[in-house]
């Protein structure tokens, strides 16, 4: 599976500041993503996988300070101006998020929001971009779209306008689709529905999709490589078959053992013991260290780099544990 | 199993929805949005009984109509053998007490300018559960029960992480020492590592102290992990109900399949497997005729579209409201 890399992003690093002091929200986060590649970002509430998706984009600027590089098709769109950044937002890099009643603009119509999109990016004329409108609702499955299109948010089922939202997003056919928790607040029957449609548009497209949720299901069924974050970091990454059937990183091991599945009914669930530490009072060392079964002096001392395993699995951990090996018996 | 807490029969819910002007000169009748149309069900006592369906199914306001926040509009719940709607049981506050609620969103459901101890002062007033000078003691207690640190009492909600605000509800709701529990997506918005240390807390002060819970949740792992029996609910009505396990490994309505298969699996081999429900929940205003749920089934056939079929008994099975059940149950 070698698929040419369209984004690489390098050393990313985004910071708060809140009442003077300093909140690492990302940290030294570095990965690829291949075309057509559907990568998942894991993790707990607070873990950064949001603000990371964001930082990409170059939405997090405006609160916090951004280091590091993310290479687009070649160029740092870190470093791009708001003005430059315009002709990728939404044209080439699209991002949809979890609730879309808040991303949709309830006082325009979905056409409006919809061609404003096809105006903004292409060339298309009046006629063609409400062609094309009708042609994007009509593809994300909203039954009778040329009717609907002079319809307002508020008169779509949540599952409808979550559609909506993908139709806006992939108007203008971008190649990497930014997804933070796009089914989260769905039912599982209309998430079903929803992934599908990301993955076959994704796969119609060729488009690289980042999908942020912390619905390890969800991975488990949409995504080819996962990089799972704890308090800033990518603490382990690896495709998405390995690290559900043999994860390395003992928060991962944590992770997937609190899931009530093949425990039997009504006895007690694992539960990583402990809580994730305050951004703005990570220990010394590993921030999984004073949670973690396995912590060791190593540990509390210095912070894991994240090191490759074996070919396409790196873990950040200074003693990564292994259910082939039987560690977690 | 032993006998009923709880006996819900015939439920019915619904809310008018405000009459246009033009609907008054048309003399159109007021329509309105029927949430529970007939809901039977036994709650037992030391079950935990899990309800399940997608949003707008009527699990809300079910668990809500059991505590009286809502007035149902036809049928009757009883709770040891007295209707909990009667005048009289209007009246008194020992229902209220003997059956606490529990919600989804703990920053909306504490006063955000009571102190931990406060919230939980307050609740053993209110209810005369001990005199004023033994309250101090009972607060203590019961933070120690939801394991919370003692100097939780002198802090506010919004001190605590949502795993800790939903132990402060879990404390509140037993000071009161109820027989039944009603918990509304008690652990939805929690992280599954919080949200396991919630559920392993309620699962053990159910056995300590001998609690009937009705679960209403959308996570299916986690109500077949907690649940003696599941009710699965459509449009406001049961369309299946029976034992836990038997339930989730072997479906029997069309409804319940198609919702447990949509939940996804954590095995990436099982990709693309399970078919899909088409459609959504249609609109609880215009409930379709027939069988709530043949707009959406696979296996609708003519006597679906005109005849509502009754929850029955099926052999092997748990009881299901289907016309096909008898066939299903037998070829799978």
């Amino acid at each position: 599976m070698t698929r040419d890399t369209i984004l690489e992003v390098r050393n990313l690093s985004t910071t708060f500041a809140r009442a003077g002091r300093a909140l690492p929200a990302v940290r030294d986060v570095s990965f690829t993503l291949g075309r057509g590649e559907v990568l998942g970002l894991v993790g707990e509430s607070g873990s950064g996988k949001s603000v990371t998706l964001r930082s990409i984009l170059g939405l997090s600027r405006h609160y916090g300070t951004v280091t590091g590089e993310v290479r687009w098709k070649g160029r740092d769109i870190a470093s791009l101006s708001e003005r430059a950044l315009r002709s990728v937002r939404g044209r080439e890099i699209a991002m949809i998020f979890q609730e879309p009643m808040s991303s949709l603009n309830p006082l325009l119509t979905v056409g409006m929001q919809l061609t404003e999109v096809l105006k903004a990016h292409t060339d298309l004329g009046r006629s063609e971009r409400r062609r094309r409108a009708i042609e994007m609702l009509d593809h994300v499955g909203i039954p009778s779209a040329a009717a609907r299109l002079d319809d307002y948010p508020h008169q779509f089922s949540g599952g409808m306008r979550q559609r909506v939202m993908i139709a806006i997003a992939l108007a203008a056919r971008p190649q990497l689709l930014l997804a933070d928790e796009p089914t989260t607040a769905l039912d599982v029957t209309i998430q079903a529905q929803i992934l599908d449609l990301i993955l076959g548009l994704a796969r119609e497209y060729e488009m690289g999709v980042i999908l942020v949720t912390h619905d390890l299901g969800v991975v488990a069924q949409t995504c080819d490589r996962v990089a799972v974050m704890y308090a800033g970091r990518i603490v382990e990454e690896a495709p998405v078959a390995p690290l559900l059937s043999d994860p390395r990183h003992p928060y991962t091991m944590g992770l997937m053992r609190s899931v009530p599945e093949g425990v039997a009914p009504r006895t007690a669930l694992y539960s990583v013991p402990g809580t994730p530490p305050a951004l703005d009072a990570l220990p010394q060392g590993c921030a999984f260290a004073p949670r973690c079964p396995s912590a060791s002096a190593q540990c509390t001392a210095t912070d894991p780099a994240l090191n490759r395993l074996a070919p396409g699995r790196s873990a950040a951990c200074h003693h990564p544990v292994s259910l082939a090996k039987g560690d977690a018996a | 199993m032993s006998a009923p807490v709880l006996e819900i029969r015939d439920l019915h819910l619904a809310f008018p929805l405000g009459r246009s002007f033009a609907d008054l000169i048309a003399r159109r009748p007021g329509r309105a949005v029927r949430a529970l149309n007939g809901i039977d069900l036994d709650l037992r006592r030391g079950e935990t009984l899990g309800i399940v369906g997608e949003s707008g199914c009527g699990k809300s306001t079910l668990a809500r109509a059991v505590v009286r926040l809502y007035r149902p509009t036809a049928g009757t719940v009883s709770f040891g053998g007295e209707d909990i709607f009667a005048a009289h049981t209007r009246r008194d506050r020992t229902y209220n007490r003997r059956v606490q609620m529990m919600f989804q969103d703990p920053y909306s459901s504490l006063n955000p300018r009571m102190t931990c101890g406060q919230i939980l002062t307050e609740a053993l007033s209110v209810h005369r559960m001990r005199p004023a000078a033994e309250i101090p003691a009972r607060v203590a207690e019961l933070l120690d029960l939801v394991r919370l640190p003692q100097d939780a009492a002198e802090k506010l909600p919004h001190e605590f992480s949502g795993g800790q605000r939903q132990r402060i509800a879990i404390a509140r709701a037993l000071a009161v020492e109820p027989e039944v529990l009603i918990a509304d997506e008690l652990v939805s918005a929690l992280d599954v590592s919080v949200q396991a240390q919630v559920v392993n807390l309620l699962l053990e002060l159910q056995e300590r102290l001998g609690l009937t819970i009705l679960f209403v949740a959308h996570d299916l792992r986690l109500v077949r992990h907690v649940s003696n029996r599941v009710a699965v609910i459509y449009l406001g009505r049961i369309v299946e109900i029976g034992d836990s396990e038997s339930l989730f490994s072997a479906p029997t309505h069309p409804y319940s399949q198609a919702l447990l298969s949509a939940a996804p699996s954590l095995d990436p081999a099982d990709r693309g497997r399970g078919a899909r429900l088409q459609g959504e929940l249609p609109s609880p205003l215009n409930i379709p005729p027939g069988c709530p749920f043949h707009l959406r089934c696979p296996r609708a056939t003519d006597i679906c579209r005109t005849a509502r079929p009754d929850l029955r008994p099926i052999a092997g099975r748990g009881e299901v409201a289907c016309h096909h059940a008898d066939e299903i149950a037998l070829n799978g």
